[in-house]
């Protein structure tokens, strides 16, 4: 099996090299034949890819010790729905898996653009190609995970080595959300491969028209989409897993996914400014080209644990190949942005400061602005070292100080923007818009102070909450009222026609709203309690509205771990809910314990509880933590999920028009291959 | 300048000046130095009141949990460093023995305060696993 694996990684690498120069001089010597030899040794790779990672997998399932990586990061007992997630748990298999993406990803925008952007490419061809050898390369020589042990003998000679038992997949991995967590945020982070080798592709060939980006719309959502379920599925893991009553803490390992989201997000808003009225070409170009690089920076930050350890200059070659890959690709694209600059040049100015496009470059700006300052305090540590020879790192506080503003004022921008018109906005029409919601805004902000809320950031969210609501709301009304009109029907039928005929604006709202929610739900990390006590059975501790009674201890074990459990009784106010019983897991191959939590969660707060440990005196410690809100955070979530689902389906429109366009097409191809017949005839 | 280019350089600088103050204000509250357990031990009463991470690897069977907090010793080369710990959260899963551990706090008359535990984690595992296999006899399995 690994000589599988090894030899499709050297086919890989060998195909690669060709389809970057075949590609490359087809392009130049205009013979369109090399150009599709280049595409179709990319869609080999594909085959050969799928090969190098179904040897790993068959290796993990067979439990072939032999093997490092195995040996690592699997054992005989761990379940088989965890063994596929062994893939991706070490260095090794999730840069094969990271490539596997990479190349499947690749040769469908090949696949999808055999007959489109003829001029593009070429140079999407080599662009792709370069990565996929830079990645090819680690596979192989850096990070190969078809590395068998080895020992050496008395005589000096090497025999292989395999263990009779592997150390087993990190304990905090074994959940069902690990499974799916790491490969959707992959694939968020892989698939922006797509639009940045398109995008590179147009400022080496110079088509700086609008189709690298209406050719790129879809994927950049796609990733865009992933990165961001990617994030939310993390959070949602740290929160159910990890076991300290939260679910996002600044780590560079959260940052790292978190900033070519801001970016992206920034790029989804300015694009639509550069699609209408032909401006911020730059801009757009570089926050297209500065996402990939944050999302290679991300997956180099999460595995050199340069930033997360203390005085650790990341001394491994792996470090050190993919620090240079970075440097490179860093310069390439400045170049290129510099050297284009006379072709990206923009046909308008801005008009107003209250206008649809100042919206947005506010946005723009404050999304940049949010991720630089998140960029900045996950590498200070480094840069502190670097200049001052001290390692000084900043915590929470000041990546909370700052975004929670930013955060704040792109919430108004949600609201405020889409409802703006192009050029200026007259007096009447922000009247017209903005009356209602400003008042339901200010309503919601009024009661809230009057039931006692103080906290400010959390009061000036929720206003600015219900404000954003507001105007979606009125938006799908007024337009479903205004479609009814024309078509008649009933109110849901107009409401569900109108989202059809534009998507793209209507699962706008949709995705705004999703993220409302998750402000809603974060917002209410303001009001958290939570308690602590050492208890024995009968002994009880109380939080908010909620009793929890200690009733007794038990343990057990299963041939992948022994476990204690606490059985608790929690009663609101007075009345018995349920009981609950947080473990604590022993994994054995690991000799790790992990905590597992309970929680009764509701959409007003979520009680959760852990069992920390047993004292010196027997007493079980228990943690409640009482979270407001936190459910619409994922609910949030859900909601910005369907939101993108209904941007990416086509409009209704535009299937019209694709359905006139396929039977000309069709005509078309019939004329044609009439007249190849003729020919054959003649 | 034309005013309605003032007007948008203007509301730009705000939000940056804005942005910055907060970053400069923020980073005072939240910043803490690195130190090794040595460094630690040798700064001595001059390390009152300055916030602290310290890093180093829990000694076998010295996690002790008592009504109260818990404590544990970190080791550095040959330094060891009692650590009280007095923050509110559960302390993480992943500090174990000889876990690579890393406390934030404040260093008070030879023992170190912390309000903050992280240990190595789920993402930042492979690292330590791998070194340990490279260097490491095939009896540790």
């Amino acid at each position: 099996m690994q000589h599988l694996g090894n030899f499709s990684l050297m086919a890989i690498f060998v195909l690669a090299v060709y389809a970057i120069v075949a590609s490359l001089l087809g392009a130049r010597k205009g013979r369109p034949g090399l150009v599709a030899s280049a595409e179709r040794s990319l869609l080999a790779c594909a085959g050969l890819s799928t090969a190098s990672v179904f040897a790993l997998v068959t290796l993990l399932f067979n439990s072939d010790f032999r093997f490092e990586y195995v040996a690592n990061y699997s054992n005989r007992e761990l379940p088989i729905f965890y063994k596929i997630a062994s893939l991706w748990a070490g260095n090794d298999g999730s840069l094969l898996f990271w490539s596997w993406l990479l190349i499947v990803f690749s040769a469908v925008a090949v696949w999808t653009n055999r007959s489109k952007n003829r001029e593009l490419m070429p140079y999407v061809v080599a662009t792709l190609g370069v990565i996929i050898l830079f990645f090819t390369y680690m596979n192989y020589w850096v990070t190969n995970p078809f590395h068998q042990l080895g020992v050496v003998t008395a005589s000096g000679a090497t025999e292989v080595f395999a263990p009779p038992d592997g150390r087993g997949l990190n304990p905090l991995l074994q959940h069902p959300i690990m499974v799916i967590h790491p490969p959707i945020l992959y694939i968020g982070y892989v698939s922006f491969a797509i639009p940045f080798a398109f995008c590179v592709a147009a400022l080496l060939s110079r088509q700086l028209g609008s189709a690298w980006i209406t050719s790129t719309r879809r994927w950049t959502l796609f990733s865009w989409f992933f990165l961001g379920t990617g994030i939310i599925l993390g959070g949602r893991w740290a929160y159910v897993e990890l076991g300290w009553g939260g679910y996002w803490a600044w780590d560079p390992v959260e940052n790292a996914s978190l900033m070519p989201y801001l970016t992206a997000t920034a790029y989804l808003h300015s694009v639509m400014i550069q699609e209408r009225k032909g401006m911020l070409k730059v801009w757009n170009v570089s926050l297209v080209l500065t996402t990939y690089l944050l999302c290679i920076l991300g997956t180099y930050l999460t595995r050199s644990g340069i930033v997360s350890s203390v005085h650790a200059f990341a001394e491994s070659e792996f470090a050190k190949i993919f620090l240079i890959f970075i440097i490179v690709a860093a310069v390439f694209c400045i170049w290129l942005i510099i050297s284009r600059l006379p072709l990206l040049k923009s046909e308008n100015e801005l008009d107003s400061l209250v206008s649809r496009e100042s919206s947005f470059l506010f946005n723009n700006l404050l999304f940049l602005a949010a991720c630089f300052a998140v960029l900045w305090g996950t590498l200070f540590p480094v840069f502190s070292e670097a200049i001052q020879g001290e390692r000084v790192s900043v915590g929470p506080p000041f990546f909370n100080k700052i975004n929670v503003p930013i955060g704040l004022l792109l919430l108004f921008l949600t609201g405020v923007g889409p409802l703006l018109a192009w050029r200026k906005s007259s007096l009447d029409g922000l009247r017209r818009n903005f009356l209602a919601p400003s008042i339901a805004g200010l309503v919601a902000g009024a009661i809230l102070l009057a039931f006692g809320m103080r906290h400010f950031y959390a009061l000036v969210c929720y206003i600015l909450s219900v404000f954003v609501i507001g105007t979606v709301v009125q938006e799908f009304h007024k337009g479903t009222v205004a479609r009814q009109r024309h078509r008649g029907g009933s109110y849901t039928s107009a409401i569900v026609d109108l989202t059809l005929v534009n998507t793209r604006r209507w699962g706008g709202y949709i995705v705004h709203l999703g993220m409302v929610l998750i402000f809603i739900g974060i917002a209410g990390t303001a009001f958290n309690v939570d308690r602590q006590a050492d208890l024995v059975p009968g002994e009880s501790i109380s939080i908010g509205d909620y009793t929890v009674e200690l009733l007794r201890l038990e343990d057990g074990t299963t041939p992948n771990y022994d476990w204690m459990s606490t059985i608790l009784a929690v009663r609101k106010s007075g009345e018995l809910i349920g009981e609950y019983d947080p473990q604590k897991h022993f994994y054995r191959a690991s000799e790790q314990p992990t905590s597992e939590v309970r929680r009764y969660s509701t959409f007003r707060e979520d009680l959760y509880l852990v069992f920390s440990g047993v004292t010196e005196e027997d007493k079980a410690t228990i943690q409640v933590y009482l979270n407001p809100l936190v459910r619409w955070i994922w609910v949030g979530g859900i909601v910005m999920f369907l939101g993108t689902i209904v941007i990416m389906i086509p409009n209704k429109r535009e299937l019209k028009l694709s359905r006139k366009d396929k039977a000309e097409t069709a005509l078309r191809d019939e004329t044609e291959a009439d007249t190849g017949r003729r020919h054959e005839v003649a | 300048m034309a005013p309605k280019k003032t007007k948008f350089a203007a509301g730009i600088l705000l939000i940056l000046g804005a942005i910055l103050w907060l970053a400069i204000s923020g980073f005072e509250e939240g910043k803490a130095y690195y130190q090794t357990v040595s460094e630690l031990k040798e700064m001595g009463s001059s390390a009152d009141g300055i916030k602290m991470r310290v890093g180093g690897n829990v000694v076998p069977g010295s996690i002790v949990r008592r009504d109260g907090g818990v404590e544990f010793q970190i080791s550095q080369d040959d330094d060891v460093l009692t650590v009280h710990y007095v923050g509110k959260d559960p302390l993480p899963d992943t500090l174990v023995d000889r876990a690579q551990a890393l406390a934030e706090g404040h260093y008070r008359n030879g023992s170190f305060e912390a309000s903050m535990i992280q240990a190595k984690c789920a993402s930042k595992y492979e690292a330590a696993y791998g070194e340990s296999t490279q260097e490491g006899s095939p009896e540790s399995y």
